[in-house]
């Protein structure tokens, strides 16, 4: 709820979308270190298309020859300035899941109130922008309803601004908007948010870089490894072909899992408009019929 | 329900996952909630605070990341109980959430979990998520305590003796544990996928 929004964790979170990574290192006394921060700002969107046509069109051929679709996005993906030193260089290490793995925290109606899910009462007035509402259901990667678990969401105001001390983007803030909204999914892994469609908004990638229109999902299954925060984009959005955070995922199939899709059905007459995304997390490693991790829980016999 | 003839034999996954995406820059008014990272009141019986810093390529703290942790309690039960985002005070749910501050510098006030099998390992679930990370990566970190239960575990004892240590606290002084995160470079942290590599999301 908005009047809840701890100001103070906020204002501490040194948060920028400038790509210059050495820039909060003056406060940190750690010793000056050799690589240059990029200067993003020179660099233009054309250079920048070009190289993510480049890996577009190298994925498509390995395609060709036989290789797997990637589903994810690839955690190196050099168009996004800002991964360049934040992605790890060894492969991800296989690991099956362990007992605390197979189990994911519990959230409920204690934790989250109906109307966190509203993102357009949260102060005195009406938000100012297309009032939108967002539904769908969260499965797991077997088809099943994820049921009872947590999904955060947030997101910029209608002119494409965050409320957050560091988003430098000119564009007003909307007193009566936050852009944050939380809820707990239904029995059939059903959720359902009312807001505001956000505006796109400028980051200091490249030149003249904007993000399409996005809301940030935070999403819990039933168990932790399961847990995934992504980001939704609205159908026929023309900055798909120019963003680095989209483009990183590779395969046109796997990236058109994040487009909402327009639903008439759900669009409520003299009131907001309808868009439909289901959400699919990976698939379940616990054997569900016996909860045999439980037996010997608690015995600390070593 | 429907393709039951999936052809890839050894993933029983029917629908493909939804993409992760990049957490932004901007989570700092979303996901922090009041004592996120306080699984017990800090100074109560038994805590212990867990504590470190996350590091880029080059060495420099990222002061714009978010961890999550999730592990048993000192009995080694997974614990089933809500309440993770309305701290009481005195419920343990096993679930805590801290961004980094500027220095890059995250903290848990915690307690240390115990083995969920007689004789394994005890660790924490770790989930981390920075501006600049494309997707969110899981980890673990292991108490250093029982060397013999650290010898033994499947995931530790399929590592190289370097990349091994990444995953295991330091013990301070105080009762308290250390243990920094490393996306990349000398001493890159082990990340792990759960799916097998034929679910891509590995670096590439």
């Amino acid at each position: 709820m908005p009047e809840d929004v701890n100001l103070e964790i906020f204002n501490a979170d040194p948060i920028t979308e400038d790509v210059s990574d050495a820039a909060p290192q003056a406060e940190t006394g750690a010793a000056p270190k050799k690589y240059a921060p990029l200067d993003a700002a020179a660099e233009s969107q054309a250079h920048l298309s070009a190289e993510m046509k480049s890996i577009g069109e190298a994925y498509a051929k390995a395609l060709k020859d036989g290789a797997p679709a990637e589903t994810q996005p690839r955690l190196d993906y050099a168009p996004y300035r800002s991964s360049v030193l934040r992605h790890p260089t060894k492969d991800l290490h296989h690991a099956d899941p362990e007992t605390i793995e197979l189990y994911s925290p519990a959230f409920g109606h204690m934790d989250v109130h109906a109307l966190e899910s509203d993102l357009t009462i949260q102060h005195n007035g009406e938000p100012v922008g297309e009032r939108i509402l967002v539904s769908g259901r969260v499965l797991d990667g077997d088809g099943r309803p994820v049921a009872g678990q947590l999904v955060e969401i947030w997101q910029a105001n209608s002119a494409g601004r965050y409320i957050h001390k560091r988003d430098q983007h000119p564009a007003p803030l909307d007193p009566n908007f936050t852009g944050v909204g939380r809820c707990i999914t239904g029995a059939d892994g059903s959720y359902s948010f009312t807001t505001i469609k956000p505006g796109a908004y400028p980051w200091k990638n490249h030149l003249n870089a904007w993000r399409p229109a996005h809301i940030h999902f935070s999403l819990f299954g039933q168990e932790f490894t399961q847990r995934i925060v992504t980001q939704m984009y609205f159908p026929g959005d023309q900055l798909f072909p120019l963003d680095p955070i989209y483009q990183s995922i590779v395969d046109q199939d796997a990236r058109d899992r994040l487009v909402a899709t327009y639903d008439h059905d759900l669009t409520k007459p003299e009131w907001a408009i309808g868009y439909r995304w289901d959400i699919v997390l990976t698939g379940s490693k616990r054997t569900w019929t016996e909860n045999e991790a439980f037996g010997t829980a608690g015995d600390e016999s070593e | 329900m429907n393709r039951q003839t999936n052809s890839r034999m050894s993933n029983p996954t029917k629908l493909t996952p939804t993409p992760g995406q990049t957490v932004g820059p901007f989570y700092g008014y979303a996901l922090p909630y009041e004592k996120d990272r306080e699984l017990l009141a800090p100074g109560s019986p038994g805590s212990i605070r867990l504590q470190g810093t996350v590091y880029d390529g080059a060495g420099h703290p990222i002061p714009d990341a978010i961890l999550e942790i999730w592990q048993p309690d000192s009995e080694g039960n997974v614990v089933h109980r809500t309440g993770s985002l309305v701290r009481d005070g005195y419920t343990f749910t096993g679930f805590g959430r801290s961004a980094v501050g500027k220095t890059g510098v995250y903290t848990f006030t915690t307690v240390n979990p115990g083995p969920t099998e007689p004789g394994a390992a005890a660790f924490i679930s770790v989930a981390v998520f920075a501006r600049g990370l494309m997707n969110r990566l899981f980890t673990r970190v292991y108490l250093p305590e029982n060397e013999e239960a650290l010898a033994a575990d499947p995931l530790l004892s399929s590592l190289d003796a370097e990349r091994r240590g990444t995953l295991i606290a330091r013990r301070d002084a105080d009762g308290g544990l250390t243990w920094d995160i490393r996306l990349q470079g000398e001493g890159e942290t082990v990340f792990l996928d759960f799916e097998g590599a034929a679910a891509g999301g590995a670096a590439q």
